[in-house]
């Protein structure tokens, strides 16, 4: 005999609520443990209590007994982490010690340019990767196969920052650079994807019952290969923020990624500590979008 | 194995073959510099031209090949070992270690690698002598490459948990190390290849990235990072050709190691 089991009935809208206070609290618990690792990384770098200031001849012993004063409360992670989340609680989110200016401010000054960039480059990306992918699956001839991988596997093949490098050289923009960093990650994927879905056996029934390719793109297989491709797209936001280091960094764009190499550099405890929630944060985001996106198009196999 | 794999496991082997051979097929050494002869075009002493300071472009780009090709299998080695500590062990063991290194994993994934790697790279110290640059580089590399794979093996060890033989095993009186090392392990073994197998050019692209970042390998020791970094200084590609054969030769050896990890494996 069957173990018996409760079944308790929850409305569609419950549950829907249920895992999305489930996936909020997942992602709070993830971003609070970034900022904190990231803190702890910093503070137990060798060196973290140097400060180059300290080394200036015309500063007197007060100045510099001063410098380490302030640099005290960091001593504590722990301490330095909660008076952080506070801060940040009242929407402070402390100086930067290499910029000399506001985290807030700078972050509202940069964002922009990295989200012109990246969302440009991850547009010009999927736009180049879906194309040359729906072509080889459509047309199926080698020529369109063969350039797709020639194509794709060139790029993979090439350092994010030689890319940004190559655009400095060339003068060209620095979203092509990311685009060029993201399309064939998208395409290796997407390919597969389609190719997957176009060899399933209802494809060649409804092929075999004289369908046209658009129907058959739109109705049977862009409905398989949907959901995983949604997937792909919250992962391509992830690689897209990582390409924006070596190609702001290099390309001279004044964006979040220059700002997380330069922070980086100069072991900026409370920038390094803010980006990394941030980057967190938009990764968690775009992944979680991309899951309920899912669900809102099959609620049953999400 | 086809054509094209056999291919590039013979361009791989002869890259290794020829930076193995360094010191007998290099005219100088990596650092010895030519002062009367700084940044001079290809010649019958400098078949590449010499780079700004006077140093054969030649011999560093086979002293170059050798460190971030014997170096990026080791860091590949350190990764996919603690993969299996973490993803494997956790898969085995199941409910509350399984979630927990998930969670971890998860902790390490939501942070583009690129991030990870610059950040973690930058807290070290950077003014080092070249040979502790190197392990630095490489080590860090090898520290934070695991999530990827870690997740992989969890799942393959979960599954196995689950499966009939391990259930037989356990029924027979096995438990604990002894059954995770003795039929764990060795089902584990084709996910464990291709998890080094793949890590090996990610590895050889992320010490070619901090190369450029001038986080890298230091001087007067080459890597490809740090001979892609001569880029920087190029105006047009007309003027100085040969200054990109060290970029031609990443392209051609990632190349050779795509043809060689089957599309499974890649996508896996």
């Amino acid at each position: 005999m069957l173990p018996s089991k409760a079944i308790v009935w929850q409305s569609p809208l419950a549950r829907v609520a249920g895992k999305v206070a489930r996936r909020l609290a997942t992602i709070a618990a993830l971003v609070l443990l970034g900022g904190l690792l990231s803190a702890t990384m910093v503070r137990l770098a060798p060196g973290f209590d140097a400060d180059e200031r300290e080394l200036d001849p015309s500063l007197s012993a007060e100045s510099v007994q001063a410098l380490r004063q302030a640099r005290a409360g960091e001593h504590n992670i722990v301490g330095f982490y909660v008076a952080y989340l506070r801060g940040a609680m009242r929407g402070d989110l402390g100086i930067s010690h290499a910029l000399g200016q506001p985290v807030q401010s700078l972050l509202r000054e940069r964002w922009p340019v990295t989200l012109r960039v990246a969302g440009i480059g991850l547009l010009l990306a999927w736009l180049m990767a879906s194309t040359l992918a729906l072509t080889a699956c459509l047309w199926q001839r080698q020529a369109y196969e063969i350039f797709g991988i020639t194509v794709s596997g060139a790029f993979l093949c090439i350092p994010a920052a030689v890319l940004a490098l190559l655009s400095v050289i060339l003068e060209a923009p620095g979203y092509l650079a990311i685009a060029l960093i993201v399309f064939p990650k998208i395409y290796r994927y997407s390919r597969n994807l389609l190719a997957k879905a176009y060899s399933l056996p209802h494809i060649t029934a409804a092929r075999a019952r004289g369908l046209g390719e658009e129907r058959i793109l739109a109705w049977h297989v862009l409905p398989v290969a949907g959901p995983q491709m949604i997937a792909l797209a919250g992962i391509t936001v992830s690689i897209a923020l990582g390409a924006t280091i070596p190609v702001e960094a290099l390309c001279g764009l004044p964006g979040i990624g220059q700002l997380a190499w330069q922070a980086a550099l100069s072991r900026d405890l409370p920038l390094l500590v803010n980006l990394t929630v941030l980057v967190t944060l938009v990764t968690l985001l775009a992944n979680s979008g991309a899951d309920v996106m899912i669900h809102m198009l099959r609620p049953r196999e999400a | 194995m086809n054509a094209a794999r056999k291919l590039a496991c013979l361009v791989v082997l002869s890259v290794c073959a020829l930076s193995l051979a360094a010191n007998w097929l290099a005219p100088s050494g990596y650092s010895k510099q030519f002062r009367d002869a700084p940044g001079a075009p290809p010649s019958r002493e400098h078949l590449l031209g010499t780079d700004e300071v006077g140093r054969d472009r030649f011999a560093r780009v086979l002293y170059g090949t050798r460190i971030s090709l014997l170096l990026a299998p080791a860091a590949a080695l350190i990764s996919t070992v603690l993969a299996a500590l973490v993803g494997g062990l956790a898969g085995y063991l199941g409910g509350v270690w399984l979630r927990l290194a998930r969670g971890f994993t998860d902790l390490f994934l939501s942070l583009p690698w690129l991030f990870l790697l610059i950040t973690v790279r930058a807290l070290m110290p950077l003014n080092v002598s070249p040979i502790v640059s190197v392990l630095i580089t490489f080590l860090i590399l090898g520290l934070l490459g695991w999530a990827a794979s870690a997740r992989v093996l969890s799942t393959s060890a979960d599954a196995l948990r689950n499966s009939d033989f391990v259930l037989q095993a356990r029924a027979s009186g096995l438990h604990g190390l002894r059954l995770f090392l003795i039929h764990v392990v060795p089902n584990l073994k084709p996910v464990l290849y291709a998890q080094f197998w793949i890590s090996i050019p990610v590895f050889i692209l992320a010490e070619a990235n901090l190369g450029i970042l001038g986080l890298g390998v230091a001087e007067p020791l080459p890597s490809w990072g740090s001979l892609l970094r001569e880029l920087e200084g190029l105006i047009s590609f007309r003027e100085e050709p040969w200054r990109l054969v060290p970029v031609l030769l990443l392209i051609v050896v990632m190349t050779s190691f795509q043809l060689l990890l089957s599309n499974e494996e890649v996508t896996a």
